[in-house]
């Protein structure tokens, strides 16, 4: 008889969550604040500060949706996950969206049920190499030896990409990245392959930084983007417009310092982005000044991009790929209207 | 001719040994220079020494930089470690990402472990000399915070001074001379409970504290102590455990719910030294009484079922490496909840690590039991003990004695296996110095890092160690084979 009603409590109890999470949205909205699944320490893309506070690239996209949700950025709830959890913390709704570079692939957009919401930063395996070594192209690279992370991808596409090029390489094969730069940094390899946007952070912690060079070969693509559940289109909606205005608000010059004023610009399309125009927000199931909000909080893309990862910060890398449409980049975002 | 014969008297004075069997010279000959392969031997030894320790003192301690704001400031020629990059990052180091203002509820857990732990721990300190001490400390801290009551933190100073006066009574209780294990009843039962309102939080569960659940722990309370009264009254042992065990439950979700109105501490906040601290200590205390009771009943032949069961159990948990119990915990068990529905993932480490420790702490304890010669069982069973008191009394005390390094090694072991839970992504010491120095404004500190949380992984190991040479020493009766 007990056993009866706690087993019915319990189906209730799941029931009824299940039932709730049908809209991630209405969720969020009712716990008050958002899941975001981020690295356990990346550096540039997320990691905690000295007031344990989460900073970063990836992380600053969450705070972004925080604030077109909550209009406030600081609703997040903070979840760091590992290269092997992340995927089922998303799954069974520990988070509610994960920023967490994660590189876009069919299997995972498919085959794990996620829905990649766009890319917020295009990698690609690259090379370091010293200056005094006289190369300018990977393809000069026959017989060197290389410093790589054992078990990633990167191994693999290395190893493709010598053997396309009809070249040779000596393996050696490292457990993590710092151990990659201390046996690079002491000459134990004379190439250190990594995605470059870890080998811009690795080098700027190298003796002498200026005398290593990237080389301009990406040998890998590796779109890297936030992600959501399948199934909850409104969810991913917020979460992929959340970007899009952050790249539409660069491309129209709209910052964190002149968000507030642009509310009167000529422009209609930024009146509708802001929301002094039309009813996109409505459209999201979201506030008419949501994309404001994050912009005013957070700052467009670019201003994320220099802060966190920017030339002028440690990491140091450049926009590159990166970079809006009209600038040699290929970043787009659909239009607001 | 006289026959002259000389018989000394006195016996001669002993001459000194000769110079090459005493002193320095005679020690460094006959430890260190004995034979020629020795001789190589200290001198490469001496040799390594010279090339690890210098450059070792002189990064650690005679040129590090103490102070930076990041790690530019330590990037110069001949500077030694970048202190700087710790000092600024203490916090996060010991108490992770918990809120600033609430750092006192930690602390105040860790100090009441440590009060009362001393006097378990050390018996030699006099019982009145503890348990005074002790007093003189809650009520000290009582008096403090109910002189800071109407002041901001009124509410977090109203609760610090409860749980100070219920250790104070406790204490004095002892003081005063009441049954010790009344007064270790009392701290057992309440510390957990104490420690987890003040670590997280109030339960907030609505379902529990509707009229319905207000009647429930009525009816739990009333009933489970009125059963395990009577049950006292006929000396039915079972009974009287489930009734009071049932009525200590309901006080205990009464207080979680209401008894502490502070702010909630999300568990993801946990982090650092403290969340090792907690894994570890909770996996210790689960895991003692629970290997021994596991260890009992993988040797009692005379039920079979309850037999099979530990005995699965134990070879079950033991075969299986640890990451893979928290891995199994960590994605295994949300594909099998619905979605939406998640258990903590602290307490999933924890279920996860404390299974792992009881299952080796079993096998210790086993160890132990079959060391016990069969005439001892016999002495008691002949004197009509029964099997509570046979194992309470005679076999327990002397088997865990046995077995003092082996406890003490896995608990040990456990401590450190602790950083395990990194890979799940739960932010440990482990976790926190390796994302501290993926900050870009310290980038590339990675053996500061290491070494600080070496340093802390040490001094913990180190006093475990220490503290069971101890023990051994004191228990030690002579029976040592």
């Amino acid at each position: 008889m007990k056993l009866k009603t706690l087993m019915a409590a319990g189906a209730a109890l799941a029931f009824g969550a299940t039932v709730a999470n049908a809209a991630t949205l209405d969720d969020v909205k009712a716990k008050g604040y958002l899941d975001c699944g981020v690295t356990t320490g990346l550096a540039g893309f997320a990691s905690p500060d000295d007031e344990g506070n989460w900073t970063g690239f990836d992380v600053d996209f969450c705070r972004a949706m925080s604030a077109a949700i909550f209009g406030d950025p600081d609703k997040v709830k903070y979840t760091p996950t590992t290269g092997k959890t992340r995927f089922t913390a998303l799954q069974s709704g520990e988070v509610d969206v994960l920023a967490r570079n994660t590189t876009w692939t069919l299997s995972r957009d498919v085959d794990l049920g996620f829905e990649f919401i766009g890319v917020n930063y295009y990698d690609g395996q690259g090379f370091m190499i010293r200056k005094d070594m006289g190369i300018t192209s990977a393809t000069q690279l026959d017989g060197a030896s290389v410093c790589i992370q054992s078990g990633t991808t990167t191994e693999l596409n290395l190893a493709d990409y010598f053997r396309t090029n009809n070249m040779s390489f000596t393996p050696v094969v490292v457990e993590d990245s710092a151990e990659a730069r201390q046996n690079y940094d002491q000459g134990a390899c004379d190439v250190y392959t990594t995605d470059r946007s870890g080998l811009a952070a690795q080098r700027a912690v190298l003796q002498e930084p200026d005398t290593h060079m990237l080389l301009p070969e990406i040998i890998s693509k590796e779109p890297l983007g936030p992600l959501v559940r399948h199934g909850d289109n409104q969810w991913g909606d917020i979460a992929r417009w959340t970007l899009n205005a952050l790249v539409t608000a660069e491309e129209f010059g709209v910052t964190s310092e002149n968000a507030d004023s642009m509310l009167e610009s000529e422009n209609p399309e930024i009146r509708r982005l802001l929301g002094s125009e039309g009813n996109l927000g409505g459209m999201l199931g979201l506030e008419a000044d949501w994309a404001l909000n994050a912009i005013k909080t957070v700052g467009n893309y670019g201003e994320i991009f220099e802060a966190h990862i920017g030339p002028n910060t440690p990491v140091g890398l450049d926009r590159g790929l990166n970079a809006l449409y009209k600038d040699g980049g290929i970043l787009y975002s659909p239009p607001f209207r | 001719m006289t026959d002259i014969s000389y018989v000394k008297t006195e016996r001669h004075e002993s001459l000194p040994p000769p110079k090459s069997e005493v002193g320095i010279i005679h020690w460094l000959r006959s430890n260190l220079f004995s034979t020629w392969y020795n001789s190589i031997g200290t001198v490469a030894v001496l040799y390594l020494f010279y090339l690890v320790v210098p450059p070792l003192v002189d990064w650690a301690l005679i040129s590090p930089v103490w102070d930076a704001q990041s790690n530019q400031d330590c990037r110069f020629e001949g500077a030694g470690a970048c202190w700087g990059f710790i000092g600024a990052r203490i916090n996060l180091f010991f108490y992770g990402f918990y809120d600033m203002e609430n750092y006192w509820r930690p602390t105040l857990v860790g100090l009441m472990l440590l009060f009362l732990a001393i006097p378990i721990l050390f018996e030699q300190v006099p019982r009145k000399v503890a348990s005074g001490g002790f007093a003189l400390f809650a009520l000290f801290w009582a008096i403090w915070a109910i002189g800071g009551i109407g002041t901001v933190a009124s509410l977090n100073l109203a609760v610090a001074a409860g749980v100070f006066l219920f250790l104070a009574a406790v204490a004095i209780a002892s003081y005063l001379k009441a049954p010790r294990s009344a007064c270790a009843i009392a701290v057992v039962a309440a510390f957990p409970w104490l420690s987890v309102s003040l670590l997280y939080g109030p339960l907030n569960v609505e379902s529990l504290q509707s009229g319905f659940g207000i009647a429930i722990y009525a009816i739990l309370l009333i009933g489970g102590g009125a059963l395990g009264l009577w049950s006292r009254q006929r000396r039915d042992a079972l009974g009287t455990m489930v009734g009071f065990l049932l009525a200590y439950a309901a006080l205990v979700i009464i207080y979680m719910s209401w008894g502490m109105d502070l702010t909630v501490q999300p568990t993801n906040t946990f982090g650092g030294l403290m969340l090792t601290l907690v894994l570890s200590v909770v996996a210790i205390g689960v895991s003692l009484p629970l290997g021994i009771v596991l260890a009992l009943g993988r040797r009692a032949h005379t039920m079979p079922a309850v037999q099979m069961l530990c005995i699965g159990f134990i070879e079950l948990v033991r075969a299986v490496p640890l990451i893979t119990i928290l891995f199994m915990a960590q994605f295994m068990l949300p594909l099998f909840l619905p979605e939406g529905v998640n258990f903590d993932n602290v307490v999933r480490a924890l279920v996860g690590v404390s299974m792992f420790a009881s299952a080796y702490m079993a096998e210790v304890v086993r160890g132990g039991l079959q060391a016990i010669p069969k005439g001892q069982f016999e002495a008691a069973d002949s004197l009509g003990l029964n099997f509570f008191l046979k194992m309470r009394l005679i076999i327990l005390p002397q088997a865990l004695k046995i077995v003092i390094p082996g406890i003490v090694s896995t608990f040990i072991g456990l401590f450190k296996d602790t950083s395990l839970v990194s890979i799940i992504g739960l932010m440990d010491l482990l976790l926190i110095a390796k994302s501290s120095v993926t900050d870009s404004k310290w980038l590339g500190l990675e053996h500061e890092a290491y070494f600080f949380i070496a340093l802390i992984y040490f001094v913990f190991c180190f006093g475990m160690s220490r503290y069971s040479i101890y023990l051994e020493r004191k228990l030690h009766t002579g029976h040592k084979r």
